[in-house]
């Protein structure tokens, strides 16, 4: 902590954006007035849900990508492009699988012109730090993920830089593993092994980020800003069971599911205001019902603690979250203060049989996934009952990323079929009443 | 391996369109362009067709390595096209919208009718020299080779992952450095697998470009080509023998030495995370692998060639990447280049509409149109017939692992063998038994690019999932509806891969195999094949140009209609999510 008095500033983000244009008038804002600042000696954790534009922002940092507003300065200097002292790990490790760990490890060395020997010497001191020695010759694809992030963790650091940026580290991993890679980082982090400044991380484990950073930016989405910083005060290394580290996480979730406020909702852009393109998390029904049985039956009751929840399922938060949400907007359950709770709806479903419970799912739908209704309307109204999807995805491509909007239009295809409300004919790119008995 | 789709099947746009149109202006105007400088020259030129060849058995090993040479000559020469063109039209918007249709207009295009204004035109380059000739064959394979392997690149060069491609930005590898590192490397797997189907075509041209007979002048390079040519002339079946097993000696070793272990090696390329099954290693990379000696002079070699790509040529790309897919550029830039494009596209054609207005005749054209439905039925024909022999014994054999251990190499080979090397067998065969040439004309197409067909199957029906296959096997599925519910949805990508690569290789054969001769005797099919080969021969530049331009719209109206829909149709229905 004392060295933070004398730290420096290392990298400033102001008043970052990034939108995407779709035609001349409208456009996707993905980040929004961003700001953000690090200092040497800290761990700082961008913690969001996929779609908040957070690896987006972590890209800009690195100086992959140009933001559409605003600046990032790195000692002082406006980014133009990728900087020398900022070395970046992936979620998926980036390995070239032609090369060898050792040559890996050696490509930034490579490129900054670095001669052979001192190369090579560089590479094993990294390779051996990381606890990598012995594997120098073999190739990405003879090792495990855990292996395989620490040859990307090596090749970060064997460039000595001051700042490592982490997109999502240890989500490609298995839990284990994860937590393995986790501890020794942060070891070697304490005991000022790494050679570097400060690291800025990635991440939609909460978990994580309160058991490894200093900092914490949560991250709100669509548009992407910076909804809540807080400073974790713990010394590592941290107990995941300590009341204090339980209270933080519970603290996140509860900001995380939060309404939004009015006064947020008025700066939002017209674009979320129309509610025919909202879109859609990609949660089927299987594990929708699978949730809300387990909300009703036995240690639960018909509500649970989303930290409890999360880890007994061991889901991350990131993928329970959505699927709250989705049963939120559907009126299945209601999310509030880091609780999931079962509506009266919800209940009547869980005690339904499968057609009770195909009927009850139409009419939510219905109700309350005004594009659902919207689809129906139109195959209702023409003559040969068939509407075509490419109309309603150009819509939706109006309002989101064309990736978000095809995810949209697969997830209502797919709730669609199973409340019997329409078919879909995938190669005609149709929607129609065949398969749909008529009530 | 095989399940690499040519690149004329995964290019993205299906219908042809504007762009198409100013290609195929551009390509026949240059085609006209070399033509008609070929024709102005071609009197003083009679004085360098005089080498002899020598039917003399012993000769045959020495004609062998000329061909060879010959051949990687011309391999050498696509490999610099493709690491140019291919690395342009991929770092290059604007080069790409020129690029892309003219390679992909090229690849539908039938060289073989070109051939002899090619030679006619290094000839005036190099006048009295055989080098003028050589360059020409050289050339000739190389026009056969290019396409598909400058096309195979450009699609790996877009569509690199980005987590690699960012790794290198944030790196900051120079543009040298990230050619080396990334951009070859993640192309070996296609690229060596295009370059093979090359070479694998590429025997076909250089047997058929060593003797040339452009009107009463016929070059000849020493070389198997020229020397079956001569044999036919003296209907000396011997010496074809002979001839026959010089080429298999030669293909063996290319397939040994080189195509084996050249495609085992592109599997350390191959982007996949997972060890696959560790497939055989070939002898030949056995022993460059094993032996010490081998191993140390292949280590040496690799390091020097290792340090040329880690060279720091160039500056490292240290600037932002915009948002979104395209580059926002001038739209000033942009408005002046699509003029300069529809200018020199508008010019192309201008030029092609008077060579045609000056040379040629509408009925030219019906003529034209009616010959070539006579070769289009002649191909279907063909290509039918080798379905119903192959496609059963393709899934016989694919079922059984071993089999098609046997098989699977048989058939590369056999698809690198230059079929026109058997046709005066044949011929003599149709001449011996008074046959129809109309009818048995037809097998000569079909010879050399059957085995296309079947080493696909086999592919496809070895890919078969085991579990599709028992679940087929508890159920009692049996006959017709085996093969309607699994075998045929299964392999249908493949085959189709399969039957494209050998339908378009049969409209370039037709141009050899409908006019064929033995001895005195010439025996003509009706086609449009027939139509090019006798123009060739007469020297009638506008007839070339008008066939080649009806075979090449036959070739691309086929791909694009028929077969691009259907391998996307087939991809999409037997892929599982």
């Amino acid at each position: 902590m004392d060295q933070q008095v004398s730290a420096t500033m290392l990298l400033e983000v102001n008043h970052c954006g990034q939108a995407y244009p779709k035609d001349s008038n409208n456009e996707l804002i993905v980040l929004d007035d961003v700001n953000v600042s690090l200092r040497s000696g800290e761990i700082v954790g961008l913690l969001g849900r996929s779609g908040s534009g957070k690896s987006t922002l972590l890209r800009i940092i690195a100086g992959l990508l140009r933001p559409t507003r605003g600046e990032v300065l790195w000692q002082g200097k406006p980014v133009r492009g990728p900087v020398r002292g900022v070395s970046m790990v992936f979620q998926s490790f980036a390995l070239f699988p032609w090369l060898s760990v050792q040559e890996n490890v050696e490509l930034g060395l490579e490129a900054q012109g670095v001669p052979r020997a001192v190369r090579e010497s560089r590479a094993e001191d990294a390779i051996d730090l990381i606890g990598l020695g012995g594997y120098e010759s073999a190739y990405p694809k003879e090792l495990s993920g855990g292996m395989r992030q620490r040859v990307g963790l090596a090749r970060a650091l064997v460039t000595h830089p001051d700042l490592l940026l982490m997109d999502e580290p240890f989500s490609a991993l298995d839990v284990l593993t994860a937590e393995t890679l986790r501890t020794d980082l942060i070891d070697l982090w304490s005991e000022r092994k790494l050679p570097v400044q400060s690291i800025l991380m990635v991440t939609h484990n909460i978990e994580e980020a309160v058991l490894m950073c200093d900092r914490i930016l949560v991250f709100s989405s669509d548009p992407g800003r910076v909804a809540h910083e807080m400073t974790v005060p713990f010394a590592h290394p941290r107990n995941r069971l300590a009341p204090d580290f339980r209270q933080m996480v519970d603290d996140i979730y509860a900001v995380m599911t939060r309404r939004k406020s009015p006064a947020e909702l008025r700066t939002q852009p017209a674009q979320v205001a129309t509610g025919f393109a909202t879109p859609l998390h990609p949660i089927g029904t299987n594990l929708m019902s699978g949730l809300l049985e387990t909300l009703a039956a036995d240690p639960y009751q018909g509500k649970a603690d989303l930290p409890a929840l999360a880890a007994a399922l061991q889901y991350e938060a990131d993928e329970l979250l959505p699927l709250g949400e989705t049963l939120q907007l559907l009126r299945f359950a209601d999310l509030e203060e880091g609780d999931i709770k079962l509506t009266e709806q919800g209940k009547n479903f869980v005690n339904a049989d499968t057609d009770t419970r195909k009927k009850l799912f139409a009419e939510s739908l219905r109700a309350h996934v005004p594009l659902v209704a919207a689809i129906r309307q139109v195959i209702d109204e023409r003559w040969n009952h068939r509407a075509s999807a490419v109309r309603f995805r150009d819509e939706l491509e109006d309002h989101m990323s064309p990736e978000r909007a095809e995810e949209t239009l697969r997830t209502v295809i797919a709730w669609g079929r199973f409340a019997e409300l329409y078919s879909y004919d995938e190669e005609a790119q149709q929607f129609s009443l065949e398969d749909v008995e008529e009530e | 391996m095989s399940s690499i789709a040519p690149p004329a099947l995964i290019h993205g746009r299906r219908l042809p369109n504007i762009w198409d149109a100013a290609a195929i202006a551009v390509v026949l105007a240059i085609l006209i362009g070399v033509a008609n400088v070929a024709q102005g020259t071609l009197a003083p030129l009679t004085s360098v067709q005089a080498t002899a060849i020598h039917l003399n058995p012993a000769y045959l090993p020495g004609y062998a390595l000329r061909t060879t040479l010959r051949m990687f000559a011309a391999m050498i020469a696509s490999l610099i096209f493709t690491f140019t063109v291919a690395t342009l039209a991929a770092k290059s918007r604007r080069a790409a919208i020129i690029i892309i249709p003219i390679l992909d207009i090229l690849q539908s295009v039938p060289i073989l009718g070109f051939l002899s204004f090619t030679v006619l035109f290094f000839l005036h380059l190099f006048p009295g020299q055989e080098l003028g000739a050589e360059l020409a064959a050289v050339f000739a394979i190389f026009t056969s080779q290019a396409w598909n392997m400058a096309f195979s690149f450009y699609q790996s060069l877009t569509t690199e992952p980005t987590d690699l491609d960012e790794a290198c930005r944030s790196f900051g590898l120079t543009p040298w450095q990230r050619f080396w590192r990334l951009d070859v490397p993640f192309a070996v797997p296609g690229l060596v697998w295009n370059m093979m189907l090359s070479m694998s075509g590429g025997w076909f041209f250089v047997v058929a470009s060593e003797a040339i007979t452009v009107g009463n002048t016929t070059f000849t390079l020493p070389g198997i080509g020229s020397y079956v040519a001569v044999a036919l002339g003296k209907s000396d079946l011997l010496a074809i023998f002979y001839a026959v097993i010089a080429m298999l000696v030669v293909i063996l070793l290319y397939d040994q030495l080189l195509f084996r272990p050249l495609v085992a090696w592109s599997g350390k390329f191959r982007f996949e995370t997972v060890q696959g099954a560790a497939s055989t290693e070939p002898w030949a990379l056995k022993l460059l692998r094993r032996t010490f000696l081998l191993r140390q002079i292949g280590g040496w070699v690799g390091d020097r060639v290792a340090v040329i790509g880690r060279m720091r040529m160039g500056r490292a790309d240290r600037t932002f990447r915009n948002a979104g897919t395209a580059e926002r550029s001038s739209r000033l830039a942009d408005a002046a280049f699509y003029l300069l494009v529809a200018g020199a596209a508008s010019y192309a054609l201008w030029q092609v509409v008077a060579f045609c207005a000056a040379h040629l005749h509408w009925s030219d054209l019906f003529t034209c149109i009616e010959l070539a439905s006579f070769t289009l039925l002649r191909v279907i024909a063909a290509l039918v017939i080798s379905c119903i022999i192959w496609v059963p014994i393709g899934v016989w054999v694919g079922l059984r692992p071993k089999a098609t251990k046997l098989v699977q190499p048989v058939a590369q080979f056999l698809a690198a063998f230059p079929a026109n090397l058997l046709f005066p067998v044949i011929v003599a065969g149709i001449v011996a038994f008074k046959l129809t040439p109309n009818i048995w004309l037809t097998p000569l197409m079909i010879l050399g690019t059957q085995w296309y067909i079947l080493f696909n199957v086999v592919a496809g029906a070895s890919a078969l999932p085991g579990d599709l296959k028992e679940v087929a096997a508890s159920f009692g599925l049996r006959g017709v509806l085996w093969w309607r519910r699994l075998v045929i949805p299964g392999i249908l990508p493949y085959f189709i891969t399969g039957a494209l690569t050998a339908t378009g290789a049969a409209w370039n054969a037709s141009i050899v195999a409908e006019v064929a001769s033995w001895g005195k005797v010439t025996l003509v099919a009706n086609g449009l094949g027939a139509y090019i080969a006798q123009a060739t021969t007469a020297g009638n530049t506008s007839k070339i140009v008008l066939g080649v331009a009806v075979m090449s719209a036959f070739v691309l109206s086929f791909n694009r209609l028929i077969w691009r829909p259907l391998y996307a149709y087939a991809s999409r229905r037997t892929n599982l999510g």
